[in-house]
Parts: structure tokens; C-alpha cells; sequence
């Protein structure tokens, strides 16, 4: 037995008594312990392999610092790679298995990359890619793919749950150390609103009082503008899935934590010393050894060998000999040894080596004993099975540095300490640089093993590598860093950075501060991206709106389609029909009878105010100042880049107030660009907008039988005929006996039609008295696939027209440009290039056979033109099989396209292996005189 | 990032829409003639070192445009009007 529980003491309840395992071996922890203690306490040294050279590794640490215990735990889709032993809390029935080994811990067959090891040196991946390529792909890939890598990913979707929150205060405390603590407790005291984040889950000595939360397992992971931080809190992990609260219960929160003041309270890391083969399982922190023993009652060795360099090792020996480890031997860097290490040394009984390093390591899976330099330069062999070794602190400032502080070298106690601070942070106690290193003398590579002296226990990164890499010229920090993988990965360096650009500056001959050192980037340890997805994932990614006439459509069996975030009823199908010939039967409804569909998505906002028209007259190309009350107009907005933005209607219901109608996918932008036509470009206009989409329900109803239908829901004495109420028409009647309405006549379809809007709640009632009105003309509800199928025999440009790319011209509407006043896009829309004729312009084709169909995205070109981009003349826009027409159409984008009418054209779709010939028309199929709509 | 909307107090950056830099000014003219003028309105931008003032929408809020001066070097926010009220 090497590694043992004690008999007394720690923080743990031995009467609680937790079984797990690990690599499938079954153990018994205590509550109170973490994963790493309650091995150590079982003899488990050995906890993963290395990351290249699949060495055995064990414990270094005891917090999160920790760089080789990384585990699996649980399993399935549960399955979490790569967390640190040190920082899971153990529970009844914990799963863990070690990563990186194959087939086992003890026997992995990669431990001979070792033999490989100048494969892996510094620089490897990179030299790897000036290898031929054949042996890239067939052996050197495959190879290091298998050697190289932390964890599994379980392949399966996450079963967890996550949450989010907000949460505000005056002072956010980070870490709940001593120092920590007293900052809380002054903060509350003072009656500011205070949170306290402890990554741990020790109990804190903190009162109760309604302005102080404590969020315990949480870490502050990142800093971000506004003194806005990131933190994650740890709710269910250290449950058995069992627990109540794990079953159902969110597993993690993703907090934003917007607060004024902070104080970083995050202590300090303690430093490896490097030296020959210090990578052993059973050579560890000093003051980690000493958390092992006073929290958890674990001795982690028996005999222990101490190597520091500085007097706060103290203490930690102290509290190791009391456990009763026989302390064989202090060797201290220093050539004269401080007053406090003489008197331990003393007390204890245990030798000093003044003046002396350790030069090396022996031992196989685990220590057993190190070979000391003394000051004389004899060789000491001592045997060991625990190397306590300590080269100072770092204070852990990686917060510090997030927003681009940098951090400052100080002297006196050889680290580097917080340089200039976020807004509003503080930093305190180990983590400013306070009570740290007291008599250090730095040493930052001792003995003669540098091929063996890691530096980056987790990246498997050695002395040697360093220095080579600065022999082929990386000799900047941020170079060493992506070179040699120094500082990268889960472990973003915590215990490695210091060492390494001391090593590199030692090299170079210059200082550490001249050397510079990299700077900390969010996040502080690891974030399951599940939780910062939170809650919103799959059908929860992003909201569903739902038309005012959903439940109708549902009952009607509609098939629906997602347009942005609105769903829509895409067709209703009857018994056993499939799209097609649900689509042909609406068509033939509306193009015969009569239909009706909801296009309440359709953007809708309401304009009021005396400036109204002056407004139109800017937002819009075209001219509004002659649009009497009850008329609607066609609108084509702008950009002002002179690319046309959206198409939509506008009516005017009064002197002073207009119904503007939207596309549905840029309902939200045009709001946006009208309001800041308005308050940015032209503040002193008088007028008022406000999006009203929600508020309407609205139907379009069209069809020859359209105004019969309509007739009997109008309350009298409203006239509808087609003198009293034309085309293009606006009014507010009341239907059904009183309700308010607004009424349109539009024709999206090239029927009679009408969009009848009433408030939305009524939306599915006025669809199903319609279906009642309208029973004896056979009246049909129609869906988005009719609607656009109806469009595009019409020739009306929608969104695959409506692309951002597209002029006015190109869309065949530059004669709506107006010529007499100043609008958004007018000057750049009169560019040379944006009216140039050769612009693919809007035309209509239609396969010479009649029978074979396009498709969108086919290109155009010459029938006589080579295959090549170069003789591309368009691209096919939207296609369709005409129910109408009974053939196959398209609209397209052809250069010089109108002139062109009558012409042949091959419309190529190598993906899909289309080619056919089409006459080019225009662009209109379906009653290209207009005279249906007037009916 | 916080913005202090004049309407609404301060509020986290996913409430609002950058739309880039407040200086320009849409040239009077009318809009007949599409010169120089009017390509740098549309399409020059300065890449400022220090103090820029942006527009940015509050779109998940009050729908105010305003004029935020932020330092694109310390991302610090060093005012912030409603832009109806710089014209
Ligand atoms: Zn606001």
C-alpha cells in the first residue's frame, strides 16, 4: 500500500460510504470525496495515459488545474469525455473510465510512442505536411489519429437538459476562498446586492442575508464587455441519475451575470518543477498532497521527497508529516536554505539539500525514487513514493486578461500578476499576487533529461521540444504556443505557461517580461456547448408563429410548410391525393370557382400621421402623392444602393392613414428600414407607424365566384359590384353582422379577388364561415404551394426574384421608378450598371416539347454556346409544372432577356442532369391581358 | 456588451442591431445624379481607431435607432443618443 486513507480527519462523512467505479472496477469513496481523492484513497495512482507519447500518468493536483486525470464519465448518451478526477464529486454508483489508453491502463500497447517520440516533437503536425502525400494519408494520419487525442465523443444526441438565466448585482464575487469570503461579507454588509461563484463544493462560511446569493459548483468562465460575465453552475452532476432532481431536473445552468463591481478572488496555481521524467504518477503539488490529506484524509504516499524552491511549502510539509508521511528528504533550490525550511526541517527530523536539485525520476508506472544534484554535485539516490514538489505560485488571472489585459512580471515574487483590469474588477488576495512565493529563487529547468522534462503534462510537451522549436525560430510566445501545443487544449496551460516561457526565455537570453507571455481567452475550463444552447434546441431553436386560421387548417388536414418562423398551411389534401394533384384541384378552384387563403403573414403596417404621404413618396420608388382615400397601389421599395428591397401594396384607408402590405420573409426589415427612413434620415416628417401583422387576420379570396361569396358576409348596405368597388379598391366595411373589417381588392392569383382582414381572433371563424357561405360554389381553402404556383403563371416576382441582387429594371418595373422626386435607391439605381440591358432581365420560358420540366437554378445559355461558365447567360428563377397551362414554366433571369422573346434557349442543370431547349416568353403566361382580375 | 437605450435603460447587446457608422450623411440632392457623393454615403466607411459613433437598432425593444459612440479599441460605450435627436 502506497497511497492510503487516514484513519481520522478530512471533510468527509465516513458515514456515508459511496461505491463506483472505474474502468469497470468497482471502489468505495466517502461522501465529501471527489473522484481523484477517493482513488488515491484506494491506491489508484495510475489514472490515464499521456496525450502523444501514451505515458502513464497519475495525479498532479487536486483542483481544476489538474492536467492528466482526465476521465469519461457516465455513459451511452450520457458519455462526457475529457473532466478532471480532481474536480467530480463522487456519488453512489459514478461510472469513470480513463481515456487515451488501448486496450488498458496498465498494458497500452501506443506506450511504445515513446519509441516514436520524434514523431510527435515540436512542430509535428506541421513538418508532417511536407511529407509526401501518400504516406500523409495511408500511415502518418491514420496513425497519429489513433495515438493523439483526448476523449470520445459519444455520437449520440445529448440526452441532458439545460437552463439559462440572467442574474444582476452590484458586486459579483469570484471564488470563495478566504479572501473571497471576507470581500462577500464586507459587500453584503455594506447592503449591496452581492453573488458569490465558488467552482467548488466545499460548505462557505458566508451568512444568510437576502442581498448575498451563493452559487456553489458554478465557475465565471469568461469576462465579456459591460461588466458582463459568463458562468456556468453545475446543478445535477454530482447526483446519481437516480436522484430526483437529475431526473428531469436541468443538469447545468448558463447564467449571464450582469454586474457593476467585481472581485477576483481565484488564488493562485501552484507550479511543477521540471525535471527528468517528473511526469511519474506519484510526483504531485506540494499543496496538493497537503488538500489530499487535510480535506479528504488521504495520504497519497508513504515517503515522500520535497523539492521547492521557496518558503510557503512549509506549512504543506508540516501538515504531511503530522499524517504521518516520513518526509526522506528536503531538497531546496535555494544554496541557503531560509530560516523557516531549517526549523521545519528540524521539527520534522527530515535532511535538507541546500543548494541542490533533483535531477531525475526512477521508476516504471509509478515513482520510486528520485536521484538528487547536491550542492557539491554528487548524486543522491533516494528512494521514494511521493514527489512533493513546488516552484512557486501563479496567480490564476486568467479573468484578468479576457478583455486584453495584460499581464505584468513581478520580480520579487517571480510570476506574472494582473496588468490592466476589466472595468469595474478588482482582484484580491493569491490572485493579485498577495502573500505568494515568500523567498523564491526561480528555477525553471533542472537536471540533464530535457527530452523527458515535461512542461505540458496534458499536450505531452517537454523541455526539449521548447528549446527546439526556438532553435527553428518560434521563439515568440504565440508562436512556441501553436508550435508546440504549449497552453493549448482543456487545460489552456494553468500549470505549464509560466514554465514554459521562463524556459523559452532562458533560451533566448532575455527576460521573462521581454519574452511576453500569451494572453487568456474565454472560457476559463471547459463549457459543454449544451448549455449554452440552453433550453433552445430542436423544435425549441427558434418560436412557431401560428396563422390566425391554424386550428381551421388543422382540421382541414393541411400539410403545413415552415416560412421563417411562421407555419404555414402548404396544401389540403383530400383522401388519398398527393401534392400534385391537391395543388392541381386548388388551382383549378380558384381559376373556376373560388378559394381562399390566409396571407396574414404578409407583413401589415399601419401609417398615420400628416407627413404619411411625404413618407411613402421616400420609403417608395414610385409615386403616392395621387392615391385618393379607398384606392390600393403596387409599392416597390429600394435600397438605397439602388437594389430593389421588397414589393408589397399600400392602401389608403383616410387623409391621413395608409395599410402598407409587406413580403412575409421582410416584414421585419422593411419595419426596421422605415424606421430608420424615419428617424434617422428624415426626422421632421409628422408620421407614426406601427407593425399591425398580428393584429389582422387575412384571407385572400379569389376565384370567378369570389364577389358572390363575399356578397353575403358584407353587412348591407355595402356595395360590392364592380362600379362601386373596382379593382384595386379599398374599404372598411363591417361583415357578419358587425364585426370591423378592412377590405382589399388585390388579385395575387389573376382572378377577382379580395383580402379581407378582420381581427385576428377571428380568424378561424371567418374561415369556416366561408367554407359554410361559400359550400354551394364548392369554395376551396388553398395553401402557400397554389398561392405561388398561381404567381408564377401570372409572371409576379417573389423571393427567388426578389434576391437582393435584382433591379427594378431587371424585374421589368423600371417604368415604376419615379422620375420627379427624391426616394431611398434613387440615386444608385440610375448607376450605368444597374440599368445596363444586358442585365439578366425577367423572362418567361417554356420547354419547346411542352413536356419536360425545368428547374430553378438551371442556367441559360446559347444552344449553339460551349458548356462553359463563360456563355452563361441567366439562371432559371422558379419552376413550375402549370396546372393552368397543363405544361411545364419558368420564370428566369436571361441576359438581355426581354429582347429576346421568341428566341430558342438551353437550359443546362449539370446536377441534375437536365438539359432542354425553351422558348423564351414573356413573362406573363396566364391571362397576359389582365382583363380576369377587372371581372 | 450593454447599451443604455434612452427609452428603455440598459440592456443586453442581443436586443439590438448594429448598422455601422452614424457620420455619414445622406446627401441633399435629391437623387438625380449618382456621383461621388452618393458612392461614399452608400458604400465609404472609415475603419476608426478609437471613438466611432455607430447606429444601432433596438429591435427586440423600443424599435429607436441611436447613435452609440463606442471605442472600437476598448469596445467602452461613451454615450449614447436617440438618433431622431442628432439630425
Ligand atoms: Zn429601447
Amino acid at each position: 500500500m502506497t497511497a492510503h486513507r487516514l484513519p481520522a480527519g478530512g471533510l468527509i462523512d465516513r458515514g456515508r460510504p459511496l461505491g463506483f467505479t472505474f474502468d469497470g472496477k468497482r471502489y468505495q469513496g466517502f461522501a465529501g470525496d471527489t473522484l481523484a481523492s477517493a482513488l488515491l484513497a484506494n491506491d489508484v495512482r495510475l489514472v490515464g495515459r499521456s496525450f502523444k507519447y501514451h505515458r502513464p500518468r497519475g495525479l498532479i493536483a487536486a483542483g481544476v488545474e489538474e492536467p492528466n486525470a482526465l476521465v469519461e464519465l457516465r455513459s451511452g448518451g450520457y458519455r462526457e469525455p475529457n473532466t478532471r478526477a480532481t474536480v467530480v464529486e463522487l456519488f453512489e454508483g459514478l461510472e469513470a473510465r480513463s481515456q487515451n489508453r488501448f486496450p488498458s491502463l496498465k498494458f497500452d500497447l501506443l506506450g511504445v510512442n515513446s519509441l516514436l517520440a520524434p514523431l510527435f516533437a515540436a512542430g509535428f503536425y506541421y513538418k508532417t505536411f511536407m511529407w509526401p502525400a501518400s504516406f500523409w494519408e495511408k500511415l502518418y494520419e491514420p496513425a497519429i489519429r489513433r495515438a493523439a487525442g483526448l476523449g470520445r465523443h459519444s455520437r449520440q444526441a445529448d440526452p441532458d437538459t439545460y437552463e439559462k438565466s440572467h442574474e444582476f448585482c452590484d458586486v459579483l464575487v469570484i471564488g470563495g476562498g478566504t479572501s473571497g469570503i471576507a470581500a462577500a461579507r464586507e459587500a453584503a454588509a455594506a447592503g449591496a446586492r452581492v453573488i458569490l461563484c465558488d467552482e467548488g463544493f466545499a460548505p462557505l462560511d458566508l451568512p444568510d442575508a437576502a442581498n448575498l446569493s451563493v452559487f456553489m459548483r458554478c465557475t465565471v468562465f469568461g469576462v465579456y464587455d459591460g461588466g458582463t460575465y459568463g458562468a456556468v453552475q453545475r446543478l445535477t452532476d454530482h447526483l446519481p441519475a437516480s436522484h430526483p432532481s437529475a431526473r428531469g431536473g436541468p443538469r447545468q445552468r448558463f447564467m449571464k451575470i450582469v454586474a457593476d463591481r467585481s472581485i477576483l478572488a481565484s488564488g493562485a496555481f501552484e507550479r511543477p518543477m521540471v525535471f527528468g521524467y517528473n511526469d511519474l504518477p506519484g510526483i504531485m503539488l506540494a499543496g496538493a498532497v497537503a488538500t489530499y490529506v487535510t480535506r479528504y484524509a488521504v495520504a497519497p504516499g508513504t515517503n515522500a521527497v520535497i523539492f521547492l524552491n521557496h518558503d510557503d511549502v512549509v506549512p504543506n510539509v508540516q501538515i504531511m508529516a503530522d499524517a504521518g508521511i516520513a518526509i526522506t528528504a528536503i531538497v531546496d533550490v535555494r544554496a541557503t536554505s531560509s530560516e523557516a525550511v531549517r526549523v521545519l526541517s528540524h521539527r520534522i527530523q527530515a535532511p535538507v539539500f541546500a543548494g541542490a536539485v533533483i535531477d531525475r525520476a526512477h521508476g516504471s508506472t509509478a515513482v520510486s525514487g528520485v536521484d538528487i544534484i547536491d550542492a557539491r554535485g554528487t548524486k543522491i539516490s533516494v528512494p521514494c513514493d511521493l514527489v512533493a514538489m513546488s516552484g512557486g505560485w501563479n496567480p490564476v488571472l486568467h479573468l484578468t486578461s479576457h478583455l486584453d489585459g495584460k499581464p505584468i512580471w513581478d520580480e520579487a515574487i517571480a510570476a506574472f500578476v494582473p496588468g490592466t483590469l476589466p472595468h469595474g474588477m478588482q482582484v484580491v488576495g493569491a490572485a493579485a499576487g498577495c502573500g505568494i512565493n515568500a523567498n523564491i529563487q526561480p528555477l525553471w529547468l533542472s537536471g540533464q533529461h530535457p527530452a523527458k522534462s515535461f512542461v505540458d503534462f496534458q499536450n505531452d510537451v517537454t523541455a526539449r521540444d521548447l528549446i527546439l522549436a526556438k532553435q527553428e525560430g518560434f521563439a515568440a510566445v504565440e508562436h512556441l504556443k501553436r508550435y508546440t501545443t504549449l497552453g493549448m487544449a482543456t487545460d489552456q496551460g494553468k500549470t505549464s505557461n509560466v514554465n514554459g516561457l521562463a524556459i523559452l526565455a532562458t533560451e533566448t537570453g532575455k527576460t521573462i517580461p521581454e519574452t511576453g507571455t500569451t494572453r487568456f481567452r474565454p472560457p476559463y475550463t471547459p463549457v459543454a456547448l449544451g448549455v449554452l444552447a440552453g433550453p433552445h434546441r430542436g423544435k425549441y431553436f427558434k418560436p412557431t408563429r401560428l396563422t390566425p386560421t391554424h386550428d381551421f387548417a388543422v382540421a382541414n388536414h393541411a400539410t403545413f410548410v415552415e416560412a421563417g418562423l411562421w407555419l404555414r398551411a402548404r396544401y389540403f389534401a383530400q383522401g388519398t391525393e398527393d401534392r400534385r394533384a391537391a395543388v392541381f384541384r386548388e388551382v383549378d378552384a380558384v381559376r373556376n370557382g373560388v378559394g381562399f387563403c390566409d396571407v396574414t403573414t404578409l407583413g401589415k403596417i399601419d401609417i398615420q400621421g400628416p407627413d404619411s404621404v411625404k413618407f411613402l413618396e421616400f420609403v417608395y420608388a414610385n409615386g403616392w402623392n395621387d392615391l385618393a382615400i379607398g384606392r390600393v397601389r403596387y409599392g416597390l421599395m429600394l435600397r438605397e444602393d439602388g437594389f430593389v428591397m421588397d414589393d408589397g401594396t399600400c392602401a389608403r384607408l383616410g387623409q391621413q392613414h395608409f395599410v402598407m402590405t409587406t413580403t412575409t420573409a421582410n416584414a421585419a426589415k422593411v419595419m426596421q428600414h422605415m424606421e430608420f427612413c424615419h428617424q434617422v434620415l428624415a426626422p421632421a416628417l409628422d408620421v407614426c407607424f406601427v407593425s399591425v401583422t398580428d393584429q389582422w387576420a387575412q384571407l385572400a379570396i379569389a376565384g370567378p365566384h369570389a364577389r358572390r361569396v363575399l356578397q353575403r358576409l358584407v353587412d348591407p348596405p355595402f356595395d360590392l359590384s364592380n362600379d362601386a368597388f373596382p379593382h384595386m379598391a379599398a374599404a372598411v366595411p363591417t361583415i357578419c353582422g358587425g364585426i370591423a373589417a378592412r377590405l382589399f381588392r388585390l388579385s395575387f392569383s389573376g382572378e377577382l379577388g379580395y383580402e379581407l382582414a378582420v381581427p385576428a381572433r377571428y380568424g378561424n371563424a371567418l374561415a369556416a364561415q366561408l367554407m359554410q357561405t361559400g359550400a354551394d360554389f364548392n369554395i376551396t381553402p388553398y395553401g402557400t404551394e397554389a398561392l405561388g404556383v398561381m404567381r408564377i403563371e401570372k409572371g409576379h416576382p417573389a423571393g427567388p426574384e426578389l434576391n437582393g441582387q435584382t433591379t427594378a429594371h431587371d424585374l421589368g418595373l423600371a417604368r415604376l421608378l419615379s422620375r420627379k422626386k427624391d426616394y431611398v435607391g434613387r440615386a444608385l439605381a440610375a448607376r450605368p450598371a444597374l440599368t445596363d440591358p444586358h442585365r439578366p432581365t425577367l423572362v418567361g420560358l417554356k420547354p419547346c416539347d411542352r413536356r419536360t420540366i425545368l428547374r430553378a437554378g438551371s442556367h441559360l445559355l446559347r444552344p449553339e454556346a460551349a458548356l462553359t461558365a463563360a456563355n452563361d447567360e441567366g439562371f432559371v428563377t422558379s419552376a413550375i409544372v402549370s396546372p393552368t397551362l397543363g405544361y411545364p414554366i419558368a420564370l428566369a433571369l436571361l441576359a438581355n432577356g426581354p429582347a429576346r422573346i421568341g428566341e430558342t434557349i438551353r437550359v443546362y442543370d449539370p446536377i441534375r442532369n437536365g438539359d432542354v431547349l425553351a422558348d423564351i416568353v414573356a413573362p406573363v403566361f396566364h391571362d397576359p391581358a389582365g382583363s380576369r382580375r377587372h371581372a | 456588451m450593454r447599451i443604455a437605450c434612452p427609452y428603455c435603460g440598459p440592456r443586453g447587446l442581443e436586443e439590438f442591431l448594429y448598422h455601422g457608422d452614424a457620420s455619414v450623411r445622406r446627401p441633399e440632392d435629391g437623387g438625380a445624379v449618382p456621383d461621388q457623393a452618393w458612392t461614399d454615403y452608400v458604400y465609404l466607411r472609415e475603419n476608426a481607431n478609437g471613438p466611432h459613433r455607430e447606429l444601432w437598432y433596438h429591435h427586440a425593444g423600443c424599435h429607436a435607432w441611436l447613435v452609440v459612440t463606442r471605442d472600437l479599441r476598448s469596445h467602452d460605450i461613451l454615450g449614447v443618443t436617440a438618433a431622431r435627436d442628432e439630425a
